[in-house]
């Protein structure tokens, strides 16, 4: 079955909003003409090349760079010893209390930590050259013991990631809530337990991660362009690294090509090619090679934890209990110690438990820092507790579906607060089960399961009812302010310039937030322009991650127009020799009835601010506002994940013949977008559950450096979709919008992988860690047949 | 340095001669040399297409073919799809149906389909899924990648 086909929108109709709509963004993409940091070309720019370490652990004895500056084309070559002292350390914005933090330097300092960890830097005419320099770099490494794995890090006697820290334990964090936890347990009819691994992931965006600085000597201004996702946070901390005062920085974000988290960072390489441009007085880019992005730019996920469910007979759940190992690898990056602890936060799900416990124990190990991947401590939280219900209702003997409704808040119940401590804002799980199950004809899936299962096939279905968080978020809960920054300015000639502080790169909010503004403004779509990125440009943001674009970026907008329609009305009323509250605006028309039948529109009304010529005492010339919105909650979108999966018995093979997603983000600007967000987002689970895993074996070796070894979806791992939603507006924001980033890789990670463990339910098999594939599939048929 | 070596390319029908180190990679000759910077570098090691052209009208990644290779040959890029500024039927299609996020793997994406929709003009959604295997997407999860392709098929043939 394939979806529904939106028609495409008649541009001369309002309102844009909830039209499935072609992006504005598009053309210049279609065309090979958008600006990627690679494509920036500045007189007299030379090329960086980093030389990074083989080793995972080591002591750096000597580095001579001798041959490598003889090179000619070489303009420099240069170690920690030489910049260190020039940039400052890498930043963590997560405050944990009693945190563990390594001194995390842009170059090695006498060691190195894992391998990938930058050692020497060379600069060249020519990026060919700079990497020949690299290679030409000699460096006496004295190999040290190594752990990679965290289980065994926290082991007594296990080899110490930094030896000065005298431990590998970064942080012990323990959170519980709601009632009594030991005396849930202890009414208890049954304990399930059960053990989850959520294995390490790499984000891998298509485009790897680049810097281009340029320093103008003269005014002491630096500018620096950079592949992130958070040009104003880069612009808040890099001062505090280099040098240059915050209000003297340019941080652009040009056409960012994918982040997935791996971009919402503060990178060594940042505060490095920054410095060598005001070192060399002259402009200087480094881009990333694949293997680097692999082996240097953060991971997601590597939690192993053990849970313990407290149930009764008739499946009440009483508390839960947790204790997780979270992987941090070698160094803080901006939030890798924060990220487990949001697992704590949504660890509930979408049930009503009385108590829970949870302890997260961050380690250090000679790996790259994890840190925010796509979802960020929500899909390791939707995992165990999705895992969990299907693990308690099998033992137990009770209806998976009936378990999970049995424990849903009834939408009467929301606002509602979680033993976790939040409080969602809004829901209606049950419509979103009931809808799911519906598109996927759920009772047909069942005779055609019993059917296979009768045939001699191992066939399977899996179910996901998740809640996140989204629209991150109210500042009190973030490290570095969680508002957001807009400015609608109308120009003299009426068309609509938007400034926003988020900086997206692949959602599309060119065009959403267009669709906002035109319908508010009652301007046509093409006469508004949306400009982001640009600190010069968009002078306040907290840019693009937690689903926070338009929940939070887009509300800033809707109060700049709100603003900006207060003062038009104040002129209006002006001209129609009234007061403001007796003109109308609609649809760009400012009207009076009963006052007068004078109709003023944008065009004279704009005219009139900037040529000031006829404005009422006291109103000032010019017509743009800006506002900072500032959320009071997040928002918790939710929805149902439906798979069916076939194994093949002979290879091992996960087949997906079936998937039905509904999701409910609220209110939806653009479905189209919207559908492309869902998809995206399950195409990273269908990854992880079936093959993704970065791997680094005993020795530290990073063995998935390339996306030869390291698997992400290819065009026919894909299945048709199945997609659908319900619409519950968050309270929180007048667009009632929630957030879609990240549900896909949410809500399907669990899924799929209880299609699978069903499918094998019937050998006897009740536990397999991430990621199923053929090889672990077949070995574990092999085994029971 | 290795002596330099003469090519003569002809790009997005336009000539080109220069005289190019033997080991420039040809991605980096359009990109440098010629200026011609959709054409993208995603891992240098022929696995993720984002730098796929068509060299003689087949679709070739441009990071593992050497610029001297291209020598004679008559190379089109994205930049060079479009005609008088119309936007060939793959680039309408991915348009239309959303096929792109981030931008970054679409010019390969979108020369990729280019080559295949030329091999077979009515493919199926497996087909078209086969066909793009060796390009990568980390965003769209290729449905919407698939939908875009069908779209042009089809539009070609309604003509």
């Amino acid at each position: 079955m394939r979806r529904r086909r939106w028609p495409v929108a008649d541009p001369n109709t309002t309102p844009y909003v909830g039209r499935a709509m072609k992006r504005i963004e598009d053309p210049r993409l279609i065309r090979g003409e958008g600006t990627y940091t690679d494509d920036l070309r500045l007189p007299g720019m030379v090329h960086a090349a980093i030389l990074r370490s083989p080793h995972a652990h080591a002591r750096i004895r000597k580095i001579d760079t001798t041959a490598a500056k003889a090179i000619p084309g070489v303009v420099a070559v240069l170690t920690g010893a030489d910049v260190n002292a020039s940039c400052g350390l890498v930043p963590c914005a997560a405050a944990i209390p009693d945190l563990k933090a390594p001194k995390h330097t842009v170059l090695a300092g006498d060691r190195v930590y894992f391998v990938g960890h930058a050692v020497a830097v060379a600069v060249a005419s020519d990026p060919y050259i700079a990497r020949d320099a690299i290679e030409a770099i000699d460096v006496d490494y004295d190999p040290l013991p190594v752990v990679t794995n965290a289980e065994d890090a926290v082991k007594i006697g296990s080899p110490l990631t930094h030896p000065d820290l005298g431990s590998n334990v970064a942080y012990t964090h323990n959170v519980s809530g709601g009632g009594n936890i030991d005396e849930a347990f202890r009414k208890a009819d049954r304990i399930v337990k059960h053990r989850l691994y959520h294995q390490r992931l790499t984000p891998m965006p298509i485009e790897p991660r680049g810097v281009v600085a340029s320093y103008h000597t003269g005014e002491g201004t630096l500018t620096l362009w950079t592949a992130t996702q958070i040009p104003h946070l880069i612009r808040t901390l890099l001062p505090g690294m280099i040098g240059v005062p915050e209000n003297k920085m340019r941080i652009v974000a040009p056409e960012v090509g994918g982040g997935f988290g791996a971009k919402l960072n503060v990178y060594p390489e940042e505060a490095l090619i920054a410095h060598l441009a005001m070192r060399l007085h002259t402009p200087v880019k480094w881009i990333e090679s694949r293997r680097d992005n692999a082996a240097a730019t953060i991971h997601g996920r590597d939690q192993v934890g053990e849970y313990e469910v407290a149930v009764k007979n008739d499946g009440t759940i009483l508390g839960l209990k947790s204790k997780t190992i979270a992987d941090l690898g070698s160094y803080l990056q901006l939030l890798t110690p924060a990220v487990p602890t949001l697992t704590g936060l949504v660890l509930t799900g979408c049930y009503t438990i009385p108590a829970v416990k949870m302890e997260i124990v961050g380690v250090y190990t000679n790996k790259m820092a994890t840190d925010a991947y796509r979802g960020a401590g929500r899909p390791e939280a939707t995992y165990l507790i999705e895992r969990l219900m299907d693990v308690v209702a099998q033992e137990l003997k009770i209806d998976r579906l009936d378990l999970r409704l049995k424990h849903f808040p009834a939408p009467g119940d929301f606002p509602f607060p979680t033993s976790c401590g939040l409080v969602y804002d809004s829901g209606n799980y049950a419509a979103a089960l009931t809808k799911a199950k519906q598109l996927a004809n759920w009772d047909q899936l069942l005779k055609d399961r019993a059917a296979a299962r009768a045939a001699g096939k191992l066939s399977g279905i899996g179910v996901s009812t998740y809640v996140e968080i989204c629209a991150m978020g109210p500042s009190k809960a973030m490290p570095a302010g969680g508002w957001e920054w807009g400015c609608v300015r109308m120009e003299i000639s009426a068309k609509v310039t938007v400034i926003t502080g988020v900086s997206p790169h692949g959602q599309g909010q060119e065009t959403t937030f267009a669709q906002i503004v035109a319908d508010r403004v009652g301007v046509p779509i093409e006469d508004v322009v949306i400009l982001h990125g640009d600190t010069s440009v968009a002078h306040y943001g907290r840019d693009t991650y937690g689903s926070r674009g338009t929940a939070v970026g887009g509300t800033a907008i809707v109060m700049c127009i709100d603003k900006m329609i207060a003062k038009a009305k104040t002129l209006a009323a002006h001209l129609f020799e009234t007061t403001s509250d007796h003109v109308v605006f609609e649809n760009g028309r400012f009207t009076s009835p009963g006052v007068t039948n004078r109709v003023i529109t944008w065009p004279e009304l704009a005219g009139e601010f900037y040529v000031a010529k006829n404005l009422p005492p006291g109103l000032e010339p010019g017509l743009e506002a800006s506002s900072f919105f500032e959320p009071q909650n997040f928002t918790f979108p939710f929805g149902t994940h439906i798979c069916a999966v076939d194994l093949d018995r002979d290879t091992g093979h996960v087949k997906i013949t079936k998937y039905v997603a509904v999701d409910d983000c609220g209110p939806q600007i653009n479905p189209l977008i919207v559908e492309g967000q869902v998809q995206g987002g399950i195409a990273h689970s269908i990854g992880q559950v079936l093959f993704e895993q970065t791997i680094y074996n005993e020795d530290g070796q990073l063995v998935t450096g390339e996306f030869m070894d390291y698997a992400i979806p290819r065009a026919h791992d894909i299945p048709d979709y199945i997609l659908g939603s319900t619409v519950t507006p968050s309270p929180i924001n007048p667009l009632g919008v929630k957030g879609v980033g990240e549900a896909g890789t949410i809500g399907a990670t669990p899924a799929i992988a209880n299609a699978v463990m069903d499918a094998l339910e019937p050998l006897g098999i009740t536990h397999m860690n991430l990621p199923m594939t053929p090889e672990k599939v077949w070995q574990a048929i092999k085994t029971k047949t | 340095m290795p002596m330099p070596f003469h090519i003569h390319v002809t790009v997005n029908k336009a000539d080109q001669h220069h005289d190019v180190e033997p080991r420039l990679l040809l991605v980096h000759y359009l990109r440098d040399v010629c200026g011609l910077t959709g054409t993208h570098v995603g891992c240098e090691t022929s696995l993720c297409g984002a730098c796929t052209v068509l060299v003689d009208g087949k679709a070739v990644k441009s990071c593992t073919m050497f610029a001297v290779q291209a020598d004679g040959s008559s190379v089109t890029t994205i930049e060079g799809l479009a005609t008088n500024g119309q936007l060939h039927a793959v680039q309408q299609g991915f348009w239309e149906c959303h096929g792109l996020q981030c931008g970054f793997c679409t010019p390969g994406m979108i020369m990729t389909s280019v080559a295949l929709l030329a091999r077979n003009a009515a493919p199926s959604r497996e087909q078209i899924a086969e066909g793009l295997r060796g390009n990568l997407c980390r965003c769209t999860g290729y449905s919407h990648i698939i939908d875009a392709v069908n779209h042009a098929a089809k539009a070609v043939a309604r003509g």
